[in-house]
């Protein structure tokens, strides 16, 4: 299928050099507390794939290529809402400790 | 609008999303917004490409109505299972969790490659052939990985599994792998038989498997943040292969991320993440033990909590035993109480406490713990001189000083918290056995330390009802 963007050569290796940077300045100054959130976080991040795999599903012509693609937008879409769902648990507790915190302090 | 152009504009605004809510949860103070953030780049995302039905090579046309039922029907399938087994998992459980869906994530950049190898007919220009096997091999060594991984922390695969000549039979494994993918790419130019690219994808399953088994369960969070950044990679290099721009930069901001992570946790406790893989780690363990001085002495948990009433200052130091019996909850509770009696409390967590790092801090957190209370390893490590009272609850390694004094121990040179110099240690433990790294610790037989034996839960609860019995006493 054509596709309006073309990535080669050189683009993409523009691209993914200032993807590397950007998530190394993310991770690099994050507190230790953070760094399990974080990891689930980055883990929900690569859930993307599943658009990948639909991609792939969508433009599947054989058995083959429909079951492949059948369990790679399944795995895809675990990655996904399996990643947002526990990071979403870690990050949720750390707002009432925060409060509780700050009420302590005021006492 | 042109279908493909509300596509690319989606990807876009995923890619923003996904970049500013990491940025985000990189603060603990706005951390819960940023997975909102991000999860609507993935919602915008995940819709959008169902515009992909527009736009189809001519010869997937006919298997359209097919395709996109089973492109739906996989989506709510795999969304509610991953939605609910995330939902009911216990918090202590998460570093496991986190492995399984890392995993599914590297087996789906490889479906994406299998489809991509086996289409017929498809023309394969070189760069992304080399790319797509590249992400193939990352991606199934990921999904094999980190199951293995998942099984270990989950307790369906016990101990570790190692034999003789394992690295020569893992490097004969790769090698045969590394082989049948320069096959693929270069002879046959990305048309090899189904049979020849099963036996590709077989092989990195296979080597992913070794790879993992003789790891311990103390590496497991290096090896779990290691496989998260390969899926980051291989998300990535199917994402130029597809050329999709949102997957090549959500991947790659994994991909390094997740290396950094890795290294980071390998720093924590000081092993280089070479050493993590290749080496076998505790199993010189049982060959050198030194001879210890001293026994083993037990104490009552509740002459222990008086002790701890009548202290000025007690440190805890919480491990993966508080984390595996669910305390922290009658921890906080029992803290609670000493400090209404005036005891100065602290928390100490060292970078690897329980099974990830910040893993300790997070079940602190859902204990209801404040943050002022919760101190890292530098910061503490000078109070515990000052220590009446220092608490090793379910934690081992951490703690052990043969990290500090002994050169022939496999865990020498990692920082270690100092509850040794407290003026008193007690250990709550559930048995004798020793830690994962299997070196025996002789902080157990120092003449400081007492051991409170018990499931760490059964112990707060006695120690519970002692102070309180003592306060209704008055």
């Amino acid at each position: 299928m054509d596709l309006t963007t073309t990535l080669t050569g050189f683009v993409a290796l523009y691209i993914f050099m200032l993807a590397a940077f950007t998530g190394y300045e993310i991770i690099g100054r994050v507190p230790a507390i953070l760094h399990t959130p974080l990891m689930s976080g980055s883990n929900f991040v690569h859930g993307i794939v599943v658009v990948g795999a639909m991609y792939a599903l969508l433009n599947a012509t054989s058995l083959v290529e429909q079951v492949i693609g059948f369990i790679g937008v399944l795995l895809g879409a675990s990655n996904a809402a399996g990643g947002y769902v526990v990071t979403e648990r870690m990050l949720e507790m750390f707002k009432p400790s925060k409060a509780d915190a700050a009420r302590q302090q005021k006492k | 609008m042109h279908p493909q152009f509300i596509i690319d504009a989606s990807y876009f605004a995923a890619a923003f999303l996904f970049i500013y809510g990491l940025k985000r949860m990189s603060s603990p103070v706005t951390a819960r917004s940023g997975i909102v953030v991000a999860g609507l780049g993935m919602l915008v995302a995940t819709l959008a490409s169902f515009l992909y039905y527009f736009g189809v090579d001519e010869a997937a046309r006919p298997h359209l109505p097919v395709n996109i039922t089973l492109a739906a029907t996989a989506l709510v399938l795999g969304t509610s299972w991953a939605w609910w087994s995330g939902k009911r998992v216990a918090m202590t459980a998460m570093p496991q969790m986190v492995a399984l869906y890392n995993g599914m994530g590297g087996g789906a950049a490889a479906a994406i490659a299998a489809v991509e190898l086996l289409r017929p007919g498809a023309a394969h220009a070189a760069v992304p052939l080399v790319v797509t096997v590249i992400g193939a091999l990352i991606g199934t060594v990921s999904l094999a990985g980190s199951l293995i991984a998942w099984a270990k922390l989950n307790g369906n695969i016990n101990g570790t599994w190692r034999m003789k000549g394992q690295q020569v039979l893992n490097g004969t494994v790769f090698l045969a792998t590394l082989g049948l993918g320069l096959y693929i790419v270069f002879v046959a130019h990305g048309h090899a038989s189904p049979g020849l690219t099963a036996a590709f994808f077989a092989g990195a399953l296979i080597f992913g498997v070794l790879m993992t088994m003789p790891i311990g369960g103390a590496d497991m969070p290096v090896v779990i943040s290691l496989y998260n950044a390969f899926t980051g990679l291989a998300v990535g290099a199917e994402g130029y292969v597809l050329q999709n721009p949102a997957l090549m930069i959500a991947g790659m901001v994994v991909g390094s991320a997740g290396t950094l992570l890795t290294l980071l946790m390998a720093k924590a406790m000081n092993r280089s993440v070479s050493n993590v893989i290749f080496s076998n780690f505790g199993a010189s363990g049982d060959e050198q033990q030194g001879e210890i001085k001293g026994s083993q002495k037990p104490a009552e948990a509740g002459d222990a909590a008086i002790q701890m009433r009548y202290a000025s200052k007690v440190i805890f130091a919480p491990g993966y035993g508080l984390a595996v019996a669910q305390a922290q909850h009658k921890l906080y509770e029992f803290v609670q109480l000493l400090v209404a009696a005036g005891v100065e409390v602290k928390f100490a967590i060292h970078p690897v406490a329980g099974r990830m790092p910040g893993h300790m801090n997070v079940l602190l957190a859902e204990a209801g713990v404040p943050y002022d209370m919760i101190y890292d390893l530098e910061d503490i490590n000078g109070e515990f001189k000052e220590a009446d009272v220092a608490v090793v609850i379910g934690a081992n390694d951490t703690v052990n000083p043969a990290a500090r004094t002994n050169k022939s121990s496999p865990i020498y040179g990692m920082p270690i918290l100092n509850v040794d110099q407290a003026k008193q240690v007690y250990v709550i433990k559930r048995g004798q056995g020793k830690g994962y790294s299997g070196v025996e610790n002789e902080l157990f037989y120092a003449d400081n330390t007492n051991l409170v034996y018990g499931d760490a839960q059964k112990v707060l609860v006695a120690m519970i009802q002692a102070v309180k019995s003592l306060e209704g006493g008055h």
